[in-house]
């Protein structure tokens, strides 16, 4: 798959000597959900920022679509829509207004017929003629989205979109993400929703203290980096663990009625059927056993906390 | 050329003007009527002519000249200050617009409020006073030149304030008092010749007296220099907008 955003070597140090950004090399793929986590204060934001013009790079180059967001800034922004993290609106302005306008200042001709079609898609028609002071946050956050969707963007930052926003109306503007992407619009989301990440991205990148820690596949993320553990329900409670299971990572808990076995999810079956035999050898009963494996938020707890 | 981005910031701009008419059109028009009213038909009638002008006829130009600079000013410097205000410049910052297209977009909405104001308070001021213009495409050409000079001066001011204070400091406590004493109620030839000299650092004073010049052919300082001094400073607007956007001042970080 193609790359739609090319990042290399990108730094940005404020004025005031802050160092937001290191050297960021990345590369967004064409028709992706890319989810971009990290920590407060990571750089996340600094990095949209850059991509969308607002703020100055130190060092490095950017490209959309095989334009420089410098010299052709012009071809870039048009192709780019922001959703920004923080519910900036014309509070005295009427929602149509206001996104109309948006379409305008993107270059692109009033088209009342596609405004309409963004705004019913949003659940936000019957109040196409509300000032936007009048709203609760949550159709605030959805106007912000349609002004970003008015000029038909191929790339749309989402950063933060669902923060303040609740959990129907969350799941309604992640199904309108998902249609997005399927008509081809590639999105790059940030979200504190960790498990919105899972569900959504297809490609997850952990940026921590202005640097990029990892991009991976999601599903080959979860495989590499997450962990299983087996717990098993004894039929009698153990004291101590016997020296013949030395070998596998076993802890008792529940007062030694349970054995906790962990593992990675690459080691697959083949570790639990010989700790199974292990165990019948041994002579220790099961009377049950589950399993739970670990979520995207605690793979990202450990990389954020593993980098020094 | 993003003549459709242009045309929105304008529109945006000047529906905000629909939206507070009362505030951005009647008042202003009212407040300088009350000039007219008390020295034009009430005490201008005790004032004796200046170089053949009635007192209250002779007022109209400056008190135009008023309206015009601290309306552009404020306009211009509101347009601007408040999407940064309430962070909504992200949108303009992130628009496929060239620093010449935005300054078009928010200083032309400005310098247009500014005129249709102007021409208000000229037709008003024609109900009290004996009004006659001698040179009307002059009269236009810098009721525009200000209006657009000055505006440009009111975006400057609306990306350096930090706090709407700023906003209001420059034409209340700079532009209006240089108006007052930039000859709209008197011509400076009255003045000691000390005086005369002190005023000619005034800027205002090549506007008035220009604008002046346009209506009764009577000016305090030759017309082509008003004209050259209100360019030199349209120039001087022109060079500051074009830094703040070659720099990014308080726009991008």
């Amino acid at each position: 798959m193609s790359s739609i955003i090319s990042i290399r070597g990108l730094s940005k140090t404020y004025a005031g000597g802050l160092r937001a950004l290191g050297r960021i090399d990345l590369e967004i793929r064409r028709g992706e959900i890319f989810a971009l986590l990290g920590p407060n204060g990571a750089g996340k934001t600094t990095l949209i920022n850059i991509i969308c013009g607002i703020v100055t790079p130190s060092q490095g180059t950017v490209t959309v679509d095989g334009h420089d967001i410098v010299k052709h800034y012009r071809a870039t922004r048009a192709l780019i829509g922001l959703v920004p993290q923080e519910l900036t609106t014309n509070a005295f302005e009427n929602v149509w207004a206001t996104v109309s306008f948006t379409r305008g200042l993107f270059g692109r001709p009033a088209d009342p017929a596609l405004i309409e079609k963004v705004l019913r898609e949003l659940s936000l028609w019957d109040r196409r003629d509300s000032m936007i002071m009048t709203l609760s946050g949550g159709m605030k956050r959805r106007v912000l989205i349609a002004k970003a969707l008015a000029h038909e963007p191929k790339v749309l930052f989402l950063d933060e979109p669902t923060a303040g926003v609740d959990v129907e109306l969350r799941q309604g503007m992640w199904q309108a993400v998902r249609e997005l992407r399927d008509s081809g619009v590639t999105i790059i989301l940030t979200t504190h929703y960790i498990e919105e990440a899972e569900l959504m991205a297809d490609r997850i990148g952990v940026i921590s203290k202005g640097e990029i820690i990892l991009v991976e596949e999601k599903a080959e993320l979860m495989r590499k980096l997450g962990k299983k553990e087996l717990t098993l329900q004894l039929a009698e409670p153990l004291g101590a663990i016997p020296p013949q299971l030395a070998a596998y990572r076993l802890t008792l808990a529940a007062g030694g009625r349970e054995l906790v076995y962990t593992y990675d999810a690459q080691a697959g079956r083949g570790g639990i059927a010989g700790l199974l035999r292990d165990l019948g050898a041994a002579g220790i009963a099961c009377r049950d056993l589950h399993t739970t494996q670990s979520s995207l938020e605690d793979i990202f707890v450990d990389l954020v906390h593993e980098k020094p | 050329m993003n003549l459709r981005a242009i045309g929105a910031i304008y529109a945006f701009e000047l529906a905000r003007t629909r939206r507070t008419l009362v505030q951005s059109i009647v008042a202003p028009v009212l407040s300088t009527s009350l000039y007219f009213v008390v020295f034009g038909a009430a005490i201008g009638t005790r004032i004796t002519e200046i170089e053949g002008v009635s007192y209250g006829a002779f007022i109209v130009p400056g008190l135009v000249m008023l309206t015009l600079l601290t309306q552009s000013v404020t306009n211009a410097s509101f347009g601007i200050y408040f999407p940064r205000f309430t962070g909504t410049i992200y949108e303009i910052l992130s628009a496929p617009v060239s620093a010449f297209e935005i300054v078009v977009g928010y200083v032309g909405a400005a310098a247009t409020k500014s005129i249709i104001l102007g021409l208000i308070i000229l037709a008003t001021a024609a109900l009290f006073v004996p009004l006659r213009i001698a040179h009307p495409a002059w009269m236009l050409a810098f009721l525009v030149l200000t209006a657009v000079t000055f505006s440009l001066f009111g975006f400057v001011l609306g990306l350096w304030a930090d706090g709407f204070e700023q906003l209001q400091f420059v034409p209340l406590l700079i532009i209006t008092p240089l108006t007052f004493l930039g000859g709209t109620f008197y011509s400076v030839s009255v003045l000691p010749p000390l005086w005369q000299t002190v005023t000619l650092f005034n800027p205002v004073v090549y506007l008035v007296s220009g604008f002046r010049w346009s209506f009764y052919e009577i000016a305090d300082v030759r017309v082509g220099v008003s004209l050259a001094m209100t360019g030199l400073f349209l120039l001087a607007c022109l060079a500051a907008v074009w830094w703040v956007f070659k720099t990014g001042y308080r726009l991008k970080t």
